[in-house]
């Protein structure tokens, strides 16, 4: 039996603010082609872990490794160009620029680079990166929304087109920071549709979410972290009744 | 490779039929002389320029001017110390610019939003000052450059013996002046228009756009932003460079005001009033802010008495002490007030008005995103 491939390491993140431990000894595998949540009550340090892990939030000690490279230090273009990809808890997206064009621009970095100079030939011209774009369009449903203003999207729309915006890219590691806050329960649920057609393409994605809902229909691993420590790990079951969890953060509900 | 899309040919050979008829079309305007008709082709190159920098990426930079005075002082260099040929004075001109543009970009787009502003106009007033000061031997300082009757003109020398008096800018041979001048300066536009029409359609003009758009996202899409602002911030500075020695070629002299606040403010104004991200409303601003300076800088009280004739006196009177407060000097009293009005009812400019004025006439068809919502911004980037 072969170890199974880990894709992300966090090990042994510290982080201080002042006198407030927000991360303490945080030692987290991510196995490749898994979902893997990461859950726990508010202030727990979920998002505190998820900044330190993209590179915005630098550990007071421990590093962050992704495939055999140290991303404590590098510059979040960086960290994308690696094969990481990001959906933020407020989509952050184009809101001036089409639907359309809201995708072009990370297969174009994707295909250019960090940088290039590439004046000389026109966007409209751009036929393999505008195919791709409408391609993905067609597969998160919002082809016939291409041409729209993504300023003017519904929440829910939002958050699908910043999906397909990450999904383009073809990462290795997909972040996502509670995919699903502030949704209607329609919107969550389309959400989640469309969260577990891309578990079928075998990309690794690590999730920060606060649904039950969400976590238990999509994860196959989870972490739960209370207080900046990771108090219990395993698949959804061993979560579920482990008795530490209940009382830290499901109340015995779940 | 260079092919472009039908529509912006359309656009583009509009524009040039428009640009080559001015002496005709601006003859009941009162506008169609020469020294004129070079101002509406220069400064329409200085806004779009600017536009490229301030409409795509959204970094409002309040020193522009200083690119347009380094231009315009490089190419008087060049027609005392090499020849009084344009082409060397406007490559001169335009390298010279563009470097300076490369130092001043790259220390100012280390901050964003209004600390960006604040840096730039700081460079800009810096080199204003200094042109009146320690780089007096460059400048000639308060008197400005000018020619002289003991300039080397190397390349000219080389060639043919000094005539008396002192030489005016040639193009190969043919003196740049009257309707060949401003020919020349619209070929110019022209040109500068076109590359700006393609930068702004390729993908390194998507970029920029979304930088302009959310910052955030371009750094987590992969995109290091600081090249491409610094790479529009430089082109920008260069067509600044190219207007300035356009304007040292129609009257060959430079002096320091072309530098300071004022002059980087009224780009500012031509790209806002015109329409900011949009490729023709800097031009329209440029041709507006600068034909009505002409006219309302040229109304004195005799013109006004006449104006009012119809009114009794008393009342005459009072109509021209108001009316005068608007004109000659105070005709940047008429500029603030349009300024004022088009920022808060057309945010967009004279081309978001343009386009509502369209959207009346075909009501159904909802105008689709890429057509112009860049321009619904005139903020700076985050």
């Amino acid at each position: 039996m072969s170890l199974p491939n880990v894709v992300l390491h966090v090990a042994d993140v510290h982080k201080r603010f002042g006198g407030l431990h927000a991360l303490a000894d945080i030692d987290l595998q991510v196995e490749e082609g898994q979902t893997h949540a990461i859950i726990g009550p508010n202030g727990a340090g979920k998002s505190t872990l998820l900044n330190v892990i993209i590179g915005k939030l630098a550990p007071s000690s421990g590093q962050v490794v992704f495939e055999g490279t140290v991303l404590t230090g590098r510059k979040p273009y960086q960290i994308n160009q690696l094969g990481i990809a990001r959906v933020f808890q407020t989509p952050e997206i184009f809101a001036d620029l089409s639907v359309l064009h809201n995708v072009m621009i990370p297969a174009l970095a994707k295909r250019d680079g960090a940088f290039k100079l590439s004046m000389l030939r026109s966007l409209e011209h751009e036929h393999a990166v505008r195919a791709e774009a409408e391609h993905m369009l067609h597969d998160v449903g919002m082809h016939s929304a291409r041409e729209d203003h993504a300023g003017s999207l519904s929440r829910g729309d939002k958050r699908r087109m910043e999906l397909a915006m990450c999904l383009i890219q073809h990462p290795r590691l997909l972040l996502l920071d509670e995919p699903t806050a502030g949704m209607s329960r329609h919107d969550t649920n389309t959400t989640i549709e469309l969260l577990k057609k891309i578990k079928s393409r075998g990309m690794t994605k690590v999730i920060i979410e606060h649904d039950m809902h969400v976590v238990f229909s999509l994860a196959d691993k989870i972490s739960v972290l209370a207080q900046g420590r990771i108090i219990a790990d395993g698949t959804p079951d061993q979560v579920r009744g482990n008795p530490k969890v209940q009382e830290a953060y499901l109340g015995g509900t779940a | 490779m260079l092919a472009m899309p039908r529509k912006d040919v359309v656009l583009f050979l509009g524009f040039a039929a428009v640009v080559l008829a001015m002496p005709i079309w601006l003859q009941p305007f009162g506008a169609a002389y020469p020294d004129l008709l070079n101002r509406f082709a220069i400064f329409a190159i200085f806004a779009v320029g600017f536009n490229i920098l301030f409409g795509l990426t959204g970094y409002l930079s309040f020193g522009h001017a200083a690119f347009f005075g380094v231009g315009s002082y490089a190419a008087v260099w060049s027609f005392k110390l090499l020849s009084m040929d344009a082409l060397p004075a406007l490559v001169f001109a335009i390298v010279v610019s563009g470097l300076f543009a490369l130092a001043i970009g790259f220390l100012s787009l280390r901050r964003s939003g209004i600390y960006f502003s604040i840096l730039t106009l700081a460079f800009a007033q810096m080199s204003y000052n200094l042109a009146y000061s320690v780089f007096t031997p460059i400048t000639n300082g308060e008197t400005g450059l000018q020619l002289s009757l003991n300039d080397s003109r190397v390349l000219d020398r080389m060639f043919s013996e000094p005539g008396p008096g002192l030489p005016s800018p040639t193009l190969l041979g043919t003196p740049l002046s009257g309707y060949v001048a401003f020919y020349f300066c619209a070929f110019f536009l022209i040109a500068t228009f076109f590359i700006a029409q393609r930068v702004t359609g390729s993908p390194f003009g998507m970029m920029l756009k979304g930088i302009k758009s959310n910052q955030t996202r371009m750094n987590y899409t992969g995109v290091n932003t600081r090249p491409y602002t610094l790479a529009a911030f430089v082109i920008s500075g260069m067509y600044a460079g190219l207007a300035g020695a356009l304007l040292a070629i129609t009257d060959p002299l430079a002096g320091a005001e072309r530098m300071q606040w004022t002059a980087s403010g009224e780009v500012v104004l031509m790209t806002i009033l015109g329409g900011a991200g949009t490729l023709v409303g800097p031009v329209i601003g440029a041709w507006l802010i600068k034909y009505f300076e002409n006219i309302f800088s040229a109304i004195n009280d005799g013109i006004l008495t006449q104006f009012w004739g119809f009114l009794p006196d008393g009342a005459q009177h009072t109509a021209v002490l108001i009316s005068s407060k608007f004109v000659g000097e105070g005709w940047f009293l008429t500029l603030g007030l349009v300024f004022v009005l088009i920022v808060v009812f057309l945010p967009g400019g004279v081309m978001e008005g343009v386009r509502r004025i369209a959207a009346l006439f075909r009501p159904n068809k909802p105008t689709p995103a890429s057509a112009g919502t860049t321009a619904s911004k005139p903020h700076p980037a985050e």
